[in-house]
């Protein structure tokens, strides 16, 4: 069979830097995404920098006050300045995002890793359990983990740990997929060829690789976390005493605050909320547009 | 389909509930709190009987609902009940069993999620398909745009906004609760359509707070498909976009989209069980609440495993209907 | 030996052909990519008979696909149609509405894919894809009568009759690769462009398939440009073949005058580089790489590749000229400017 010898037209490429602006340019969710997350960032050092932050509690100033030049966001039913608690809550959901979904994907990459690199028993091990998991809904099963414990022992890190719990599971199946697509390809054949031990394998030649997909993991778990975080919140089952975001809006919500006329109580966290998660799931889907070019949008 | 995959995934789905069944079972019992002496000292609290009855109620309590047993034994007693559809009895109502409260909860929920499921993922999934589709209007693209900017605001989130600008500032409708206060039900017109008043901004909040999510992934689809061959002799073969559209596109779209729609099942019903508690409406997500705010362990344990053997169930049927979505996919 | 022979079996044919069915005048298509403009067909002419069956070569980018995308009216944005015509049997393409080019796909010109492996919708049966292709285009025809004819068209590409009910899935690579012909000849086209139509394919059912082509060509007397890679598989079946560069036709010759003796440099090197048994084990290439789109080099683009390459190559693009009786070129080598 005569087939030509093919030799694909080689296309000059401008500087990498304009690039990346062109690419930023059409990758608008993940532009938008980061400035948010930034200003939020901002916001709160800011905030802990200058804010009194032991207003945050009850009975620190005079309550159901609403939005002045003395108190920003206005205070809520139990005299707490609405503005430190802004602060302080988005600092622990931040807190709870971090914890929960760092930890979260540093189990999913092990686990990950593991499944998808040495395969076998331990891989249908890993995997079984992951897709027995999946079909419980695991927001209930954190309602009974966080409901079975002392309301006066939840913490900020109670908490992380019960989002934990069962924040790793998504992450270690992304993560094996990709190992699995990736164990197959050439220069992990060629790597294992000449001699390249599995830990130089899995750290010099996959992980690299598997870089933007752990990233993109890590967003996500991050989002999931705050996410779940903030329903056990909504539900009561948050550390009372913390203004954590959704314990704000829990509070209002029970001291039923836009029937009495109380709006600003429970809007402040709600639009913070929706800002973290909202750039969240932004950098999330600009993401995805990397790590899956058929995405792209074409100019 | 084959006889053994049916019989595989059935016993997968008691797999999955058993191993669910189990860790509600054990996590409570694994904290030092003792929910019925909890339970009880509330009552003492409110209701004023000497603390020194305590331990004698504690006693007889134990023995009422078989907590003295052995931790083994009341395991399979627990167990036992379930496969016989006992999920035990409130510890905040009783005598109520625990089924009794679920089943006056459930027609609420069920309809809420029903109506707002299948509508958020028809919508989503159009304005999906259109925004990925090329020959659709400019404005029809655009139009699908804000949706995915709704992706990420969880629809309680949506319930709070909502609240605030529809029934708070415009008082255009109710600010929660099933009907209005003072208000006996019956069947006439105007109870008809002020439950409804009561419902839209609940409904609103679930579809708009979902909506993105179809719209983005059916998007993602929508543009893998674009690039397919088949698409493309379609196109060569000079079909109508409309054919295309729905022969090509959307008929290629449907097996992976209701995947999706199977795997966000447990995050519907999440939604549905916050948004509920946000507006105040009847439902097992505001019983749920109750009895985590009255400390009813059993309730809550026993609506967790409802929820979950009711989603598994869900899951694993949708399953079977796969190969009418996609002859490639044969169940052996 | 026996290639030799059909060669010249074919020769003898094209005599009979005489009125003109389809006419490329002036044909560019360009991409506007992020790097800048790319210029995937730049000015293409070309002139075929009824029956008349052209083979495409070239690397991989020349421009092949273009011009049967630009062909179809299928070019998609970011790539564009800047100029030309393509008229098939006295109707210019170009100046077609949307809606009547849709009409002239299948019933003037089809195409016909690289269908092995994706080009039929997975989860529709077979029949369904022709008959919606049937409904596209003659709307009026009585359901039973569209469907006798779309399974005369799928037994006129040797299928059976109950491939009609079955899903791709249930099908070898070659019986969807007859789908696909049997889709492409289902409203008898003046024109039809095939693909690499065998490229997935084992050599037995790529010869099995360039024969039903072949056959189902002399039937409705189509008019075929085949486009390809596999020269062996060429040389039977068409009359002529064109060979294109960056997006440029360096020569269009008779099939035996283009294996025998290649004009262009270019073609030259095409066909040395064709395994036969005298340098059988010797593999040769073309020196240098194929230039960007992005960029070509002024005047003739292979001249940075040329072996005979002179001053005016690098000035001037050369025009492409009948230089023999059925030859043209666009080389310098055989223009009357560059002899004086």
């Amino acid at each position: 069979m005569a087939t030509l010898a093919v030799s694909q037209p080689q296309i000059r490429q401008p500087g990498q830097v304009a690039l990346f602006f062109r690419y930023l340019r059409r990758n608008k969710s993940l532009a938008v995404g980061l400035v948010i997350l930034l200003g939020l960032c901002i916001f709160t050092v800011y905030g802990m920098l200058t804010a009194d932050l032991s207003n945050a509690y009850p009975l620190s100033v005079k309550s159901k006050q609403p939005p002045s030049l003395e108190y920003p966001l206005g205070t809520d039913f139990f005299g707490r300045d609405l503005y430190p608690a802004m602060v302080v809550g988005l600092w622990q959901t931040a807190l709870i995002g971090i914890v929960a979904g760092g930890l979260g994907t540093v189990i999913g990459v092990f686990l990950g890793f593991i499944a998808g690199y040495f395969g076998g028993p331990l891989d249908s091990g890993i995997k079984g359990i992951c897709s027995v998991l999946i079909p419980i809904p695991a927001f209930l099963i954190q309602v009974v983990i966080a409901g079975s414990l002392d309301k006066r022992d939840v913490t900020i890190f109670t908490m992380a740990f019960v989002v934990l719990l069962l924040a790793w599971m998504v992450p270690t199946l992304v993560i094996r997929a990709q190992v699995l697509t990736m164990k197959e390809r050439q220069f992990v054949s060629v790597a294992k060829l000449s001699g390249v031990g599995d830990l130089g394998i899995i750290f010099g030649e996959m992980m690299p690789n598997l870089i933007p997909f752990i990233v993109a993991s890590f967003v996500a778990a991050t989002f999931s976390a705050v996410f779940a975080s903030f329903y056990l919140a909504v539900l009561g089952l948050g550390p009372l005493r913390e203004p954590l975001l959704g314990n704000t809006i829990w509070a209002a919500q029970t001291q039923s605050a836009f029937f009495n006329g109380w709006w600003w109580w429970p809007m402040g966290p709600a639009i913070a909320l929706v800002l973290i998660l909202g750039s969240l799931a932004l950098i999330i889907m600009g993401l995805d547009e990397i790590s899956n070019p058929r995405v792209r949008k074409k100019e | 389909m084959s006889i053994r995959y049916v019989i595989r995934r059935i016993l997968f789905l008691f797999l999955v509930i058993w191993v669910a069944a189990t860790i509600i079972f054990f996590i409570p019992r694994l904290s030092t709190r003792n929910p019925v002496r909890q339970r009880l000292a509330e009552l003492a609290r409110t209701g004023g009987f000497a603390p020194g009855d305590i331990e004698t109620m504690v006693a007889s309590y134990n023995q009422k609902f078989g907590l003295d047993k052995p931790l083994l034994e009341q395991y399979f007693d627990y167990i036992g009940g379930l496969a016989q559809g006992d999920l035990g009895v409130s510890l905040h109502k009783y005598p109520r069993t625990v089924i009794e409260l679920i089943m006056d909860a459930i027609p609420w929920t069920l309809a809420l999620l029903l109506v707002t499921t299948i509508l958020s993922f028809i919508i989503g999934n159009l304005l999906g398909a259109v925004a990925a589709w090329p020959r659709a209007p400019g404005w029809l693209r655009t139009f699908a745009t804000p949706f995915v900017l709704l992706q990420g605001i969880p629809p309680v989130l949506m319930g709070v906004l909502l609240l605030f600008f529809i029934a708070f500032r415009l008082k255009a409708l109710p600010l929660g609760s099933a009907y209005s206060t003072g208000v006996i039900p019956n069947w006439s017109l105007s109870f008809a359509l002020d439950l409804l008043a009561h419902q839209i901004l609940p409904a609103l909040a679930l579809i708009l707070g979902s909506v993105g999510g179809w719209v983005l992934s059916m998007r993602g689809m929508g543009v893998t498909i674009h690039g397919e061959d088949y698409v493309n002799f379609a196109e060569h073969k000079g079909l109508g976009p409309t054919t295309i559209f729905r022969d090509y596109y959307l008929r290629n779209t449907l097996l992976p989209q209701v995947t999706g729609l199977v795997l966000a099942l447990t995050t519907v019903v999440t939604s549905g069980i916050v948004v509920e508690q946000i507006f105040a409406l009847p439902g097992i997500g505001t019983t749920l609440n109750q009895a985590i705010q009255n400390n009813d362990f059993l309730t809550i344990y026993g609506i967790v495993l409802f929820i979950t053997i009711a989603v598994a169930t869900l899951m694993v049927a949708v399953e079977f209907i796969y190969p009418l979505l996609d002859p490639r996919v044969r169940h052996t | 030996m026996d290639t030799m022979l059909n060669v010249a079996a074919k020769e003898s044919d094209i005599g009979q052909a005489t009125k003109p069915v389809l006419e490329l005048e002036n044909l560019r298509v360009s991409y506007y990519t992020d790097a800048g403009r790319a210029i995937a067909l730049d000015g293409v002419d070309l002139t075929l008979m009824a029956g008349e069956k052209l083979g495409l070569v070239g690397e991989s980018g020349s421009g092949k696909s273009t011009m049967a995308l630009a062909m179809m009216r299928m070019i998609k944005p970011p790539g564009r149609i800047e100029e030309g015509r393509v008229i098939v049997d006295d109707t210019d393409l170009t100046a077609l509405s949307e809606q009547d080019m849709l009409r002239a796909r299948l019933s003037k010109i089809s195409y016909i894919p690289q269908g092995a492996m994706n080009s039929l919708n997975p989860v529709l049966r077979v029949g369904a894809q022709l008959m919606d292709a049937m409904k596209a285009h003659v709307p009026d025809m009585p359901k039973d009568e569209m469907q006798a004819h779309c399974i005369r068209s799928l037994e006129s590409v040797d299928l059976k009759a109950n491939v009609f009910k079955m899903f791709p899935h249930e099908l070898s690579g070659g019986m969807k690769q007859r789908v696909c012909i049997a889709i492409g000849i289902l409203l008898k086209p003046k024109v039809i462009i095939a693909d690499e139509p065998t490229s997935a394919l084992d050599v037995v059912t790529q010869r099995q398939v360039m024969e039903t082509i072949d056959r189902v060509q002399k039937q409705i007397g189509a008019t075929v440009i085949l486009i390809g890679h596999d020269m062996g598989l060429m040389a039977q079946f068409v009359d002529k073949v064109a060979v294109m560069y960056t997006g440029r036709f360096m020569e269009i010759s008779p099939v035996r005058d283009m294996f025998l003796k290649p004009a262009h440099p270019y073609a030259q090197a095409l066909i040395r580089s064709l395994p036969n048994l005298e340098n059988k084990g010797v593999f040769q290439g073309i020196p240098g790489i194929a230039p960007s789109l992005l960029s070509l080099p002024g005047g003739c683009a292979f001249h940075p590749r040329c072996p005979f390459v002179m001053d005016i190559c690098r000035e001037q693009r050369p025009p492409f000229e009948t230089f023999q009786e059925n030859r043209q070129v666009a080389c310098y080598l055989y223009t009357e400017k560059a002899r004086s």
